[in-house]
């Protein structure tokens, strides 16, 4: 199946992830974290590069739990007599699974390597098992029915995605605190306010033809 | 975690509502509102709010969620071990939101096709995470379904409140029936639908007013 899959289209599908249909500015996912982490340059690196990890892994995984176990017809290996079962309903429960224990091996290895970005990061780290964008990462999978190869080519986009999305906002906010912001909009208001005009310039990537 | 102790005298002097207990339900509608204090939930918030009806059935569902996972959690919670706990609520979570999904399925489909992965995702919406971490791994069940029951409400009234000025200025309508008179877009009037309204940016000019709105008059500032 691979084979026949062109390596142009692989290309451009990370690129469409990354830019064009960025989890942040094209569908909210991550927020929270990305809100709430994305006040020192380094620290949203560190929180971006583990969600690279961490999506990069979980969807390839999630795309052979779907297609291998859950799937109508998946189980006919086992014996024919399974060849109608239909789990897809445990989707979720699968998906958030192995998303949590990704999770915990993410957590063990920075804590293990690096114990400065642990202690920044400091709830955050755990809060990824709950991080939108992971969960919808492996949804978007399974809702547009890509292939192994697609899927692990879109996980890894959209984590680039969202660290591109994390560190650009980041970068802002260190900026802004030297200005004026009206007080009642300090923190999130202007925020929300610097990531709609983001968005807006995310937009422009929509004329892209791939 | 700290333990139940708090909530009991209070709740024995007053039999149905104390004090407290109202305070668990109307806090979150403001004071410490999910979406626009706590920032808890944003990602479904604005992804769902470009219509009211659907974004009405995520508000339900939000809070069938919210309220019974607080329940349930809060039932079980001093039998969790501590390290474990974040996989157990996940799987307490993951399956409401199964049950969620497949009723949806089954009654409203037009709309669950239309909130796509966004189903999903309230196992991961923040709001629900938060509520079960702060409140109800440390208290009754009784107090947990009405914090649960105030901090969704909180949650709807936002999301509702986004939904209707998107739908109004963004196509014209509302609950999907036209509220803008056909004669205003006539070519000598020349009224438009603000396109702003329909894309994700929109959203989040109008969440940042409510903040804008809200902190004023509550005299909230953060620092940076």
């Amino acid at each position: 199946m691979i084979t026949t899959l062109l390596f142009a289209d692989l290309v451009s599908l990370f690129v469409r992830s990354i830019f064009v249909d960025n989890m942040i500015f094209a569908f909210f996912l991550g927020m929270c974290s990305f809100l709430a982490v994305s006040k020192n340059v380094n620290t949203a690196i560190g929180l971006g590069a583990a969600v690279i990890f961490v999506l990069g892994i979980t969807v390839p995984i999630n795309w052979l739990l779907i297609n291998g176990l859950l799937k109508e017809g998946a189980l006919a290996w086992i014996s024919p007599s399974f060849a109608e079962v239909d789990l897809t309903f445990l989707a979720f429960i699968m998906f958030i699974a192995t998303i949590a224990s990704m999770t915990q091996l993410v957590e063990m290895v920075v804590e293990k390597f690096s114990p400065a970005l642990y202690s920044s990061l400091g709830i955050f780290l755990p809060l990824i098992a709950v991080n939108c964008s992971i969960l919808g990462g492996s949804l978007f999978m399974q809702e547009r029915d890509y292939t192994l190869a697609e899927a692990t080519v879109f996980g890894l986009g959209s984590g680039v995605g969202w660290l591109i999305a994390i560190v650009a906002l980041a970068a802002i906010r260190m900026k802004i605190r030297y200005s004026d912001v009206p007080k009642p909009l300090r923190g999130l208001g202007i925020t929300f306010i610097l990531t709609g005009l983001m968005g807006l310039a995310f937009m422009s990537f929509l004329g892209i033809q791939l | 975690m700290s333990t139940a102790t708090t909530a009991a005298p209070v709740r024995e002097s007053k039999p149905l509502l104390s004090k407290r207990d109202r305070k668990l339900v109307t806090d979150p509608l403001s004071d410490s509102n999910p979406i626009t204090i706590q920032v808890l939930g944003i990602c479904s918030a604005l992804a769902v709010t470009t219509q009211l009806k659907p974004t009405l059935v995520m508000a339900i569902s939000v809070t069938a969620v919210v309220v019974f996972s607080n329940l349930i959690v809060s039932l079980m919670r001093n039998y969790i071990p501590a390290r474990i706990r974040i996989i157990v609520q996940l799987v307490v979570v993951s399956l409401l939101v199964i049950l969620v999904d497949e009723i949806l399925k089954a009654f409203v489909y037009d709309v669950s096709k239309q909130l796509s992965v966004f189903v999903g995702l309230i196992i991961t919406n923040c709001i629900v995470m938060g509520r079960l971490e702060a409140f109800a791994m440390g208290n009754k069940p009784g107090s947990s379904i009405l914090d649960g029951l105030g901090n969704s409400a909180g949650y709807a009234w936002v999301i509702l409140a986004v939904a209707f000025v998107r739908e109004l200025f963004g196509s014209g309508k509302l609950f999907g029936f036209s509220i803008i008179p056909e004669a205003l877009y006539a070519p000598e009037i020349g009224y438009v639908n603000n396109g702003l309204m329909m894309i994700p940016a929109g959203a989040l000019f109008i969440v940042a007013t409510i903040i804008w709105v809200q902190r004023s008059i509550n005299k909230y500032t953060e620092e940076a």
